[in-house]
């Protein structure tokens, strides 16, 4: 009998350490696939925050740029700079033939021209004088000098020739090639050409998005969810109703991606590709979430306080306003960011309604087009240069920092009001 | 003097029948217990008097409650006047998650009793005086009223009853959640409160009731068994089932 009793209390602790096992082993591993994942994000993307430039002296000479003596400052905006960034990029060899010029003006971006304007621009008085300008170089040059390039290719498999890396290899002999902090990624928009693309035009398009999704989903599911919580009856037209909200939270995404092109681009004819018609788009995902959300922390609001204010002589409205509603706040407000950060992380309905156009603008009004993070990463992803591999990671990582932010901002307003009436 | 009368009072969640022809009178400045078991509708009829029942969806009530000979149950009446004459104290304290301040001003303010800064303060201080709580807490009143113990919580929300000035106090069980110390300082009060307002008090301790009361009513699986003074209750009932559960035979 007391043997028995020993076998089962053995048996007890041994399934109770087993259960234990299992569990840190699955923490272990989400750990895990989390760690590969950022590493991998992080080994590829770090880079992209790193651009190289090349130094060439350009000589800024009157003639060749068409310019008069005592040239006004419209004379020098309109003045021509092409020829004399070309010759600048060509004096990188005297010997070269006429090819091995063009190859020479490859090397730094298709911006080089107005690089050098801007360089005159800053100081007119460079006039017949030479100054070593600092260019962004081609974005294949960028990943030679990161390390990124399969320079054993045979040349004829390689987008940069031979020429091109010894005259390369040369500058970096002589230290005329830099590499400083990309702040080109964080304000130019997008570009076909790697070593300009950047994330502006997406990272605001990103912000009036989310912004027009709060401003609409929020009211909306907040009153959606008071008024069912607190004031509808509760019979089989609200069961309907909670039922469909549920459903609702679960359709596929790219389903209101089809409704708001045939709704909101269709019928109501709001211009496409913009911030607007996302955000919208976006508010009919989040909705669901937010009432859920919005539903479950009014729920949660002890019933002891509705009775004690009832009991005073508030009435329903005054109960829910000044009581109900304020302890649900913490609650429901995270469930907004949560639902806001799903939306934010969300690219096939922007996909539909057009956001996942060329944007070559920075965005100033949810009117105006632009794409969106998550998009752009899908765009850059696409892309066959291989520049544009860091620059997907690269956004990866600027997107959860943006969650990480956006969560962190959640846990605050969530801890400040709670920490009052602890 | 009657404060109360109730008449033929049935109460129905759904179908099931909670209460059967409750009638009772209820003497003003005086306090009224009711006694009984767990769920006999000792509670469910408290919380007929000022129409808390309303909140159930399924609950409904028959019958005539009149207060001041105005029939409660009645379309005309209007629940918020109903209910800032007629205080509630509930079995578990309940605060508002707010300052002691805000805690005690709540009624006052929706029922825009005071004109000034200065006169809320007066109604303030005032109630919590007659809760026997301002002494204790007068250095704090802006800290928050869950920060307190147990008992004076409950004196915090009777604090709050007793700020909008109301004719009668229904009280559910209110030490019910409290130590003996607790228990004993709400039974003086009590006590001290029937000077001013008519109080009804839900109890499981026929301790309590013998002590505070002066009337008793004893309810038993929805009916209203018998009442009268407490006294008579207590020493020489009429009902042999009232004696059963007085001398501690079931409940």
């Amino acid at each position: 009998m007391n043997k028995n009793k020993e076998q089962l209390l053995n048996k007890r602790y041994k399934a109770e350490q087993r259960f234990r096992l299992y569990g840190l082993s699955a923490i272990f591993m989400a750990l895990l696939f989390l760690t590969i994942f950022i590493f991998k994000i992080f080994s590829t993307g770090y880079s992209a925050f790193q651009k190289t430039w090349l130094i060439v002296p350009v000589t800024f000479d009157a003639e060749l740029m068409m310019l008069d003596q005592n040239p006004s400052k419209e004379d020098l905006q309109d003045a021509d700079y092409y020829d004399i960034a070309l010759k600048s990029m060509a004096d990188l060899d005297p010997n070269a033939n006429e090819d091995q010029e063009n190859e020479l003006k490859r090397m730094v971006s298709y911006f080089f021209e107005k690089e050098i304007k801007n360089e005159l621009l800053n100081d007119p008085n460079l006039i017949g004088k030479t100054k070593e300008v600092y260019l962004t170089a081609s974005d294949d040059l960028d990943q030679v000098f990161k390390g990124n390039y399969p320079r054993d290719l045979t040349e004829d498999q390689r987008r940069v020739s031979d020429y091109q890396l010894k005259i390369f290899d040369q500058l970096v002999a002589n230290g005329k090639v830099e590499s400083k902090f990309n702040i080109s990624f964080f304000t130019n928009a997008d570009s076909r050409e790697a070593e300009l693309a950047g994330i502006a035009s997406s990272f605001m398009g990103s912000i009036f998005s989310i912004l027009v999704c709060l401003m609409i989903a929020f009211p909306v599911a907040v009153l959606a969810a008071i008024y069912l919580e607190e004031f509808a009856p509760k019979n089989r037209f609200t069961d309907f109703i909670e039922v469909n909200i549920n459903n609702l939270a679960a359709v596929p995404s790219i389903v209101f991606g089809l409704l708001g092109l045939g709704v909101l681009l269709a019928i109501f004819q709001l211009p496409r590709s913009t911030p607007l018609v996302g955000g919208i788009t976006l508010s009919l995902m989040t909705l669901p979430t937010i009432i859920i959300a919005a539903r479950a922390s009014l729920k949660a609001v002890p019933p002891s306080i509705r009775e004690a204010a009832l009991a005073m002589g508030a009435s329903r409205m005054q109960t829910t306003m000044h009581h109900t509603v304020p302890l649900s706040m913490p609650g429901t407000l995270s469930g907004t960011i949560i639902g806001l950060a799903q939306a934010l992380g969300e690219t096939a309905p922007l996909i539909l309604i057009g956001m996942v156009a060329f944007v070559n603008t920075i965005p100033g009004s949810p009117m105006d087009p632009a794409a969106s993070l998550p998009v752009q990463i899908y765009i850059w992803a696409e892309s066959a240069e291989r520049g544009f591999v860091e620059k997907v990671s690269a956004c990866i990582m600027v997107l959860l920092g943006f969650l990480i932010i956006m969560n962190l901002f959640a846990q605050i307003i969530r801890h400040k009001f709670e920490k009052k009436w602890s | 003097m009657i404060k109360i009368k109730a008449k033929d009072v049935d109460v129905f969640y759904g179908k099931k029948q909670a209460l059967f022809n409750i009638s009772l009178d209820i003497e003003e400045n005086q306090v009224t217990a009711l006694i009984g078991p767990s769920g006999c509708g000792k509670s469910t009829f408290l919380r007929c008097l000022n129409r808390m029942n309303d909140v159930i969806d399924i609950c409904s009530v028959k019958g005539e409650i009149l207060i001041n000979d105005f029939n409660i149950n009645d379309k005309s009446c209007d629940v918020v006047r109903l209910r800032e004459k007629i205080g509630m104290v509930f079995q578990k304290p309940n605060p508002f998650p707010k300052t002691l301040y805000e805690n005690v001003s709540y009624g006052p303010t929706i029922h825009g009793m005071a004109q000034s800064k200065q006169e809320m303060d007066e109604i303030v201080e005032n109630s919590l005086k007659k809760a026997a709580l301002w002494e204790e807490v007068k250095d704090r009143l802006h800290e928050p009223g869950t920060g307190l113990s147990g008992g004076q919580q409950q004196r915090l929300c009777i604090a709050r009853a007793i700020s909008v000035r109301p004719e009668v106090i229904l009280m559910d069980e209110p030490c019910s959640a409290l130590d003996p110390i607790a228990t004993a300082q709400i039974e003086e009060l009590i006590d001290e409160l029937k000077k001013e307002h008519t109080i009804i008090i839900v109890t499981h301790s026929m301790a309590q009731a013998a002590r505070v009361s002066q009337n008793t009513g004893f309810f038993h699986l929805g009916q209203l068994i018998e009442h009268g003074s407490t006294d008579k209750i207590f020493k020489n009932p009429d009902n042999k089932k009232t004696q059963d559960y007085i001398t501690g035979r079931f409940g």
